[in-house]
């Protein structure tokens, strides 16, 4: 019932984000035409605005967006003509997606093993140098990390390719560039999950009944321990599928983020807000995602 | 236990601070980046330059007719594609990083604080409204939002500059970088306001705040004096581990090209233009290595030093 509510509460959200980005935009200085040669005359100039609609007011503006929304039409993209933004999301969102996919499996499989590692030895040099190692994971930024990778690896002793996106092989350099940061705060959180968990008195109870440290440590404590994760895997996922222009850019990769970025910059209105509201569904779709298999997880926590 | 008892909770959190030793050192690390960083300029002034090797006198903007010079003898980290000495321009650059790093905490810090505390105590429909805000703002990719905010807030400025009180070039720099801490602040408060807003409510139905409230005193001081003390250890602890964010976000806004602008330099700054000289057929290695590592040391420093305070503000540390 709780779900449902939450699901049914999604459209206002989203038609208020799509209202805010839109105004948003629109206070950017300039417009989408400025950064373009000079229009030969004021005549072309109008008729240019008006192609767009961008002569009328701008709840005029918007609700003949969010009539084209509800149509399923995001909209002509002001910056690059003659493509239409469901075009440039459809082209670009596959290549982020499948990009940010091994990034978050990369963090996952790196982050979980080391927090879980780092937290049954406690104490010991496993686990000083497994924390130092995630902290590092945080602090070297993928602006510090890329350049790195690609003059060692790729030019210097062309292991990998230095740019592009086509064969697996070229995956490798960006995954890591994007995936160090996130494997780091999944270390940390599983760490400090876990001791949590190893205090509570149910795993008391469970070494009491005499199980071995194995069942307890992966069957009882693991399943609690890493919800923190689950909770920062959301805005995680979010963050990582729709694109990070710090690594596309370095990689030449044809991705979102790079989109992203470009049409805030150029104040190419409908791309910024269709980008947004792309963003916006992923985020709170699997915000929701992650609040039901809590649910699941956690026999402990009930919504209502 | 006994002994501490005559001792104040923060005396108590700064004594466990004190003992866990990866977060004293990392404090030291801090400190001593900080005062080289700061006392560097010193290095170039005449009395001081007559006794130290050539190297250290080299000043960030000075040009010279050796680009790319490799670190030896007379350019210890060697030079930029400008020939700029690398050494004086990463300990500008980081300077300028932190400078960054600690206005653009404070603001988002008071904002963050005002906003939560506001809401907690306000509680109802005060709290329901102002945290749907919130929630509505983080469902909002933070990079669109400050690209909008400090573009906005740059044309503004372009805009006063031009106008009939036209301003001087060194003032214009300020407030282009005055610009640049509120977009920063502007996008980073919202974790801050969440916390606060959540310890606030917890703190406001205890007896004290009663008490104080039969005792008539105002809203305002009630929660300059009473709830706002009691949330210190948590504002603290977050803002240190928000500088290291801002620091990043300011050398990602830099990568842009909407950071520091030239030729000013921040850590983030030279690394995009490190970046930017990446070519297949000669590695200036340098250009990369000396700002990547001082910013990595700087983020890894302040990362520790936050963690620790998190452990000594823990109120079940006894």
């Amino acid at each position: 019932m709780y779900f449902l509510k939450r699901i049914l509460f999604l459209v206002p959200l989203l038609v208020l984000i799509s209202f805010l980005a839109f105004v948003l935009v629109h206070a950017l200085p300039g417009g989408p035409f400025d950064r373009e040669r000079a229009p030969a005359s004021p005549d072309i100039e109008r008729h240019l605005l008006a192609k767009y609609h961008l002569d009328e007011p701008i709840l005029k503006q918007y609700g003949r967006y969010l009539n084209g929304l509800l149509h399923g039409d995001f909209g002509p993209s002001m910056k690059y003509r003659n493509h239409s933004v469901s075009d440039i999301i459809a082209a670009g969102l596959p290549v982020s997606l499948s990009l940010g996919a091994l990034a978050f499996c990369f963090a996952m499989g790196v982050g979980l093993p080391l927090g879980f590692f780092t937290a049954v030895h406690k104490g010991h040099w496993q686990d000083y140098l497994g924390s130092l190692a995630a902290a590092v994971g945080i602090c070297v930024p993928s602006l510090v990390l890329g350049p790195l990778l690609i003059m060692l690896l790729a030019i210097k002793w062309r292991w990998f390719p230095v740019a592009l996106w086509a064969s697996p092989w070229h995956a490798v350099l960006p995954t890591l560039t994007l995936g160090l940061y996130f494997a780091g705060r999944v270390a940390r959180l599983m760490h400090e999950g876990m001791l949590a968990t190893l205090h509570s008195e149910f795993i008391t109870t469970a070494r009491a009944k005499g199980l071995s440290e194995t069942s307890i440590l992966l069957k009882h404590a693991f399943r609690l321990a890493v919800l923190p994760v689950l909770s920062y895997s959301g805005p995680m996922l979010a963050d990582l599928l729709t694109g990070t222009f710090v690594v596309e850019n370095l990689f030449q990769i044809p991705g979102l983020g790079v989109f992203t970025v470009n049409s805030s910059l150029n104040a190419d209105y409908t791309m910024v807000v269709g980008l947004v509201l792309l963003y916006a569904v992923l985020l709170l779709v699997l915000n929701l995602a992650v609040d039901f298999t809590h649910c699941l997880l956690d026999p402990r926590v009930r919504y209502d | 236990m006994t002994e501490l008892l005559h001792l104040s909770p923060n005396q108590r959190a700064w004594r466990r601070f004190r003992r866990n030793r990866g977060a004293a050192a990392a404090l030291l690390v801090l400190l001593g980046l900080m005062a080289l960083v700061l006392l560097w300029p010193l290095c170039g002034l005449a009395p001081a330059a007559a006794l130290l090797p050539k190297a250290m006198t080299h000043a960030p903007n000075t040009l010279s007719d050796e680009p790319f010079a490799p670190p030896g003898w007379e350019h210890w980290c060697g030079t930029d594609a400008h020939g700029r000495d690398l050494l004086s321009r990463v300990c500008h650059g980081a300077r300028i990083s932190l400078l960054v790093g600690l206005v653009g905490a404070a603001v988002s810090l008071v904002i963050g604080v005002l906003w939560g505390a506001v809401a907690g105590y306000g509680g109802g429909k005060w709290d329901s409204v102002m945290m749907r805000c919130v929630d509505v703002l983080y469902a909002m990719p933070a990079v669109v939002f400050v690209i909008v905010l400090v573009t906005a807030i740059n044309a503004r400025l372009e805009k006063w500059q031009a106008g009939p009180h036209g301003l001087s070039e060194e003032k214009a720099h300020w407030l282009h970088m005055a610009g640049l801490f509120v977009g920063l602040g502007a996008v980073s408060w919202l974790t801050m306001a969440r916390i606060v807003r959540g310890q606030v409510l917890s703190l406001r139905r205890r007896p004290f705040i009663d008490a104080s409230r039969v005792l008539g005193a105002s809203h305002a001081r009630i929660l300059w004096r009473h709830i706002l003390p009691n949330v210190y250890g948590v504002i603290i602890v977050y803002l240190t581990l928000m500088i290291p964010a801002i620091i990043l976000y300011e050398s990602f806004l830099s990568y842009l090209g909407l950071g520091i602008q030239p030729p000013q330099a921040s850590l983030g700054s030279l690394m995009a233009s490190g970046a930017a000289q990446i070519n297949p057929i000669r590695i200036y290695w340098w250009l990369i290595v000396f700002p990547g590592a001082v910013l990595a040391l700087t983020l890894l420093a302040l990362t520790f030093v936050g963690d620790g305070l998190r452990d000594a503000f823990d109120p079940q540390a006894d």
